[in-house]
């Protein structure tokens, strides 16, 4: 039994009967069990992805191959776990352990009042859940993937309406969720099936060799949807709109679960398809994915950037951080079909190092929400701050995911940005190809991937600063304690894989070069593979070492400590009272909110957010000129999901009503129906033969 | 690269941390000099700088009740990234004792990591000024960033490589190329994120204690002694720092191309006058300038990033 038979073995039966165990144990031990069962699973899909990675179980250069026919009712059941599906199942797994194991303490009961996500139902959901995305990118033919594809987007609307009873939004998020996942799977079984009846059978070796044989409209009608099912899935604009919903509305680790892990099988998806199954296309294809995920990358940020309920922050920059990997996998795409290989190397390896580097900043940085809503039962940064002394830990690991977030050094996230800008910076220098589209979207890709990184500064500025530090705001921050012990682990262990991460990118180079040569068009480029110590690119000029940059601030860091402190004898300094206009007592309500802190990048984003304002003012009875209260309040509205939506739904609607009035019940009236049908397929008849 | 060539390129290394340090301060009072001649004040003398770092390291250090870690430390960062990076950019040769460092986009992401911890600990202490000075250096920074990543294409594309020594060493190679529509237009967005980054007028005015237009100082308000001293070296170091890597970018002549004796102290001697020399220019600039209004920033910055899109598509266009 080779590594990747037992992780399958683990996820599959680790899920199903520690689901059944989950139900049965009493409520008291549900949160330990629930926790170790999805770690557990968790693990099953790191063993299976470290196997795919390694190449455990292949025969003579075929990845590793099981089926199981007649399973499901229209074919058999197939699971292969290559290279790519090793990283994907790599990246679900980390994640499921982390969240597994901060869900012992996060699903606990509070004192004196029950826990709806410890309910039976969530907790025996979340191991299934996990098992389900596992199988995601082991599945190796369409009837497989559109089931497990099932499962998963069924188990997790179950997760997201966990806290239905609580707040009425929850519903809402459902709805959206649902509607959003099942349109999304509509479009990849239209795309999947158009292809597998093209190519003359359903299994992804069926598909890869009968790629070649359909007709290039044929090859771009299976793209074009694949790319809108599973980019409605990755939360690419405008197929975003339920992630700054459902993300916020489930419990945290399911969160975490979702935005980490969840998302990126979008990016798998589409990468399996694109790049592995139609082995590459076009350059519009490329063109097309690249103008998606600029547009979601600084959409996504945008809205983040001026968002002040953490958790909805936290999606909108999911949106952000799967349009900078759409950027990379699309400008691959351009390079791939002008024959550029070296730099479509760089840029996939820059998109899927930057998926397994979101996993690790978003489990961080959704734990670490979470441990704030448990402790404070509160979302709104607006009412937060002063966490630093509470929860110094939670702070402290938040604080590492907001340093990867925000693409600054030594977090992780720089380093696939950078990775990322060179690949695009390189597009001049090594042969520009001649077409002025490529010529005027690259520069534009760099600009977006720079306002982004400058945006993504400022708002996990806004979310770490005004959140945990400064004075409480609510006495629900003022009185926060620490979280229990598992949470703390299960947030230390996602902060610790940001670190090395961040630090030692090299460990994923060997990996990322294997992933890559899953791919045709950018097969044996290995654009990082002599990284040791410093990240070299293969192809084009670029060297840059995060473990040098960490060392070397480190080093300066304890230089200048030393110097300064000999220089004045580090005396401790003496504690004093703020200065706050000439008063010495302070009070919170003078601080900066989240909203007051974004509020010039709001007024200079104006044009594009349009916030919407309300002020209520209050005055007294006895005269209009004396004011006793004054209401302020902001609300940034979607303006994407506004402009798209609703004209959508209402044609919808009317649709619906239209057809209502034609099926009135009267018999005469259908049999008119069924006369017309038929005369209309008797002339299509006669006029086509 | 030899033991000893190695050890000699550690110690320009050296020399370079030691020179910015050092000189950075009296850059700041140089340009202070300038300026208060210009306005008809005799104003406090170059060392001016120098000795108020000297008072203030001698001074009590203290810390608003109720601030975190982040505002004891947030000097230190700031100190520390602008060490290394004195070290690490190619300033006076360009043989690098370490590579894989002296990538533009590394440094400028390590310039952001200082602007990040003072803005953080601008908001730890909880006051109005310090959240609103951090509020607008973010905004600022979020809007600079852009066209200072796309100065930086411009600049790569002519040698290929974001490595800053690459980028030195092909304009020495090649001097013409300085005259390059892709270069000037570079050169112009640059100088307005150097003036932005720094601080400086139109953006920030640096002596200003006026409350409600200042950004740099809102945030240092609660600092004193030790702290203090540290975040002023770092301010006027990444002041030295900008202008270094600006005329090194523009006009690299002088920089050491080997590790000779004579030339790495014509590279030392050269940086300095270049230095002095922008820094008096943008001092006398500063003279005749206004501090714009917050809310006009974007628009000077949106110019900025017009330019470096402009140069970036005549990069390619022209290439």
């Amino acid at each position: 039994m080779n590594l990747i038979e037992m992780g399958l073995f683990l996820a599959a039966g680790g899920a199903l009967l520690g689901a059944l165990a989950i139900a049965l144990v009493p409520r008291r031990v549900r949160p330990l069990v629930g926790g170790l069962v999805t770690a557990g699973v968790g693990v099953g899909g790191v063993l299976a992805g470290i196997g795919g990675l390694t190449g455990a179980g292949a025969h003579g250069g075929a990845a590793w191959t099981r089926i199981a026919p007649g399973l499901l009712p229209l074919g058999e059941a197939r699971l292969s776990v290559d290279a790519l599906s090793g990283v994907f199942l790599l990246l679900v797994g980390a994640v499921a352990i982390a969240a597994g194991v901060y869900g012992i303490g996060y699903t606990a009961d509070g004192a004196g009042h029950a826990n709806p996500a410890g309910s039976r139902t969530t907790q025996a959901t979340v191991p299934l859940f996990v098992a389900s995305m596992i199988f995601v990118p082991a599945s190796a033919s369409v009837t497989t993937l559109l089931v497990v594809w099932e499962l998963m987007a069924l188990t997790s609307l179950v997760l997201v309406l966990t806290e239905h009873r609580l707040r009425p939004s929850v519903r809402d998020a459902g709805l959206w969720y649902a509607g959003m996942t099942h349109a999304g799977l509509v479009a990849i079984m239209t795309g999947l099936v158009v292809f597998a009846s093209g190519a003359g059978g359903e299994s992804f070796d069926a598909l890869r060799a009968g790629a070649a044989h359909l007709s290039p409209a044929a090859r771009s009608t299976v793209f074009v949807l694949v790319f809108i099912g599973f980019g409605a899935k990755a939360g690419l604009v405008p197929l975003h709109v339920w992630l700054p919903r459902a993300h916020p509305e489930a419990p945290s680790h399911v969160s975490a679960l979702m935005s980490a892990a969840m998302v990126s099988l979008g990016i798998y998806g589409l990468i399996r398809v694109g790049f592995d199954l139609l082995g590459g296309g076009p350059r519009w294809w490329g063109l097309l994915v690249l103008a998606i995920g600029a547009v979601s990358a600084l959409f996504g940020v945008l809205q983040a950037s001026v968002a002040t309920d953490l958790k909805r922050l936290l999606a909108y920059s999911t949106t952000e951080n799967v349009g900078l990997m759409a950027i990379g996998i699309g400008a691959s795409g351009v390079f791939a079909a002008d024959g550029n290989r070296a730099l479509a190397g760089v840029l996939m390896a820059a998109a899927v190092l930057h998926a397994l580097n979101h996993a690790a900043f978003k489990t961080v940085l959704f734990l670490g929400a979470g441990s704030v809503l448990r402790a404070t039962g509160l979302r709104d940064l607006d009412a937060l701050g002063g966490l630093v002394r509470r929860m110094p830990l939670t702070t402290a690991l938040f604080g590492i995911g907001a340093l990867g977030a925000a693409a600054l050094p030594p977090g992780n996230g720089f380093v696939s940005e950078w990775v990322l800008l060179q690949g695009l910076i390189h597009s001049i220098h090594e042969g520009i190809s001649a077409a002025p589209v490529v010529a005027v979207s690259i520069p534009v890709a760099v600009g977006v991937v720079a306002l982004t990184a400058g945006l993504g500064v400022a708002t996990f500025v806004k979310a770490f600063g005004v959140g945990f530090l400064a004075q409480p705001r609510s006495t629900a921050a003022a009185t926060a304690t620490e979280s229990p012990m598992p949470m703390r682990v299960g947030m230390g262990i996602a902060g610790a894989t940001c670190v090395v991460l961040g630090v030692a990118p090299a460990v994923a180079g060997g990996a990322l070069d294997r992933v890559l040569n899953v791919l045709p068009a950018v097969r044996n480029t290995a654009p990082l593979a002599d990284s040791a110590v410093t990240l070299r690119l293969a192809g084009i000029a670029g060297s840059m070492s995060p473990l040098l940059i960490a060392c070397g601030l480190a080093l300066s860091a304890l230089v200048v400590f030393g110097v300064v402190r000999r220089l004045t004898g580090g005396a401790p300094r003496r504690v004093v009272g703020v200065w706050a206009n000439g008063r010495t007592e302070r009070d919170s309500r003078q601080e900066l909110t989240a909203t007051s802190f974004a509020e010039p990048l709001t007024r200079v984003f104006d044009d594009v957010l349009r916030p919407e304002h309300d002020i209520d003012i209050t005055p007294y009875a006895e005269s209009s000129y004396l004011i006793e209260s004054v209401t302020f309040r902001q609300r940034v509205p979607d303006r994407l999901e506004a402009a798209i939506y609703p004209p959508l739904l209402a044609t919808l609607s009317s649709w619906g009503e239209w057809s209502r009035r034609m099926a009135n019940g009267r018999v005469h009236r259908y049999l008119a129906y069924g006369f017309l049908g038929l005369l209309g397929a008797l002339v299509v008849v006669a006029v086509t033969t | 690269m030899t033991a000893s060539e190695t050890a000699v390129a550690v110690a320009a290394a050296g020399i370079q941390v030691a020179l910015i340090v050092v000189g950075a301060p009296y850059l700041a009072g140089l340009m202070r000099q300038v300026r208060a001649r210009m306005e008809g004040r005799a104003g406090a003398g170059v060392g001016q700088p120098m000795r108020d770092l000297r008072k203030l390291f001698r001074k009590e250090a203290t810390r608003p009740e109720g601030t975190s870690v982040v505002f004891a430390a947030a000097p230190l960062i700031m100190l520390a990234s602008a060490v290394f990076l004195a070290a690490v950019i190619p300033f006076v040769s360009t043989i690098a004792a370490v590579g894989g460092v002296s990538d533009l986009f590394a440094v400028v992401a390590i310039l952001l990591l200082g602007t990040v911890s003072l803005a953080l600990a601008g908001l730890d202490t909880g006051t109005a000024f310090g959240g609103i000075g951090a509020s607008r250096e973010v905004t600022i920074v979020a809007l600079v960033e852009p066209t200072i990543l796309l100065a930086i294409f411009a600049l790569s594309v002519r040698v290929g490589s974001s490595n800053l020594t690459d980028i030195v060493a092909g304009t020495l190679a090649s001097p013409s190329q300085v005259l390059s529509p892709a270069s000037l237009l570079a050169a112009v967005a640059f100088a307005v994120v150097i003036v932005a980054e720094a601080g400086r007028l139109p953006v920030d005015n640096p002596s200003t204690h006026l409350e409600l237009t200042m950004i740099h100082e809102a945030m240092v308000l609660e600092y004193s002694g030790r702290d203090l001293a540290m975040v002023e070296l770092a301010a006027s170091m990444r002041l030295a720092l900008l202008l270094g890597l600006g005329v090194n970018l523009f006009a690299p002549w002088g920089v050491a191309t080997s590790l000779a004796p004579l030339a790495l102290l014509l590279g030392i001697v050269m940086l300095i006058v270049k230095v002095a020399l922008v820094g008096v220019a943008l001092a006398v600039i500063e003279v005749f300038m206004a501090k714009l209004r917050l809310f006009r920033v974007p628009e000077l910055l949106a110019g900025s990033l017009l330019f470096a899109l402009l140069a970036v598509a005549a990069s390619y266009f022209l290439a």
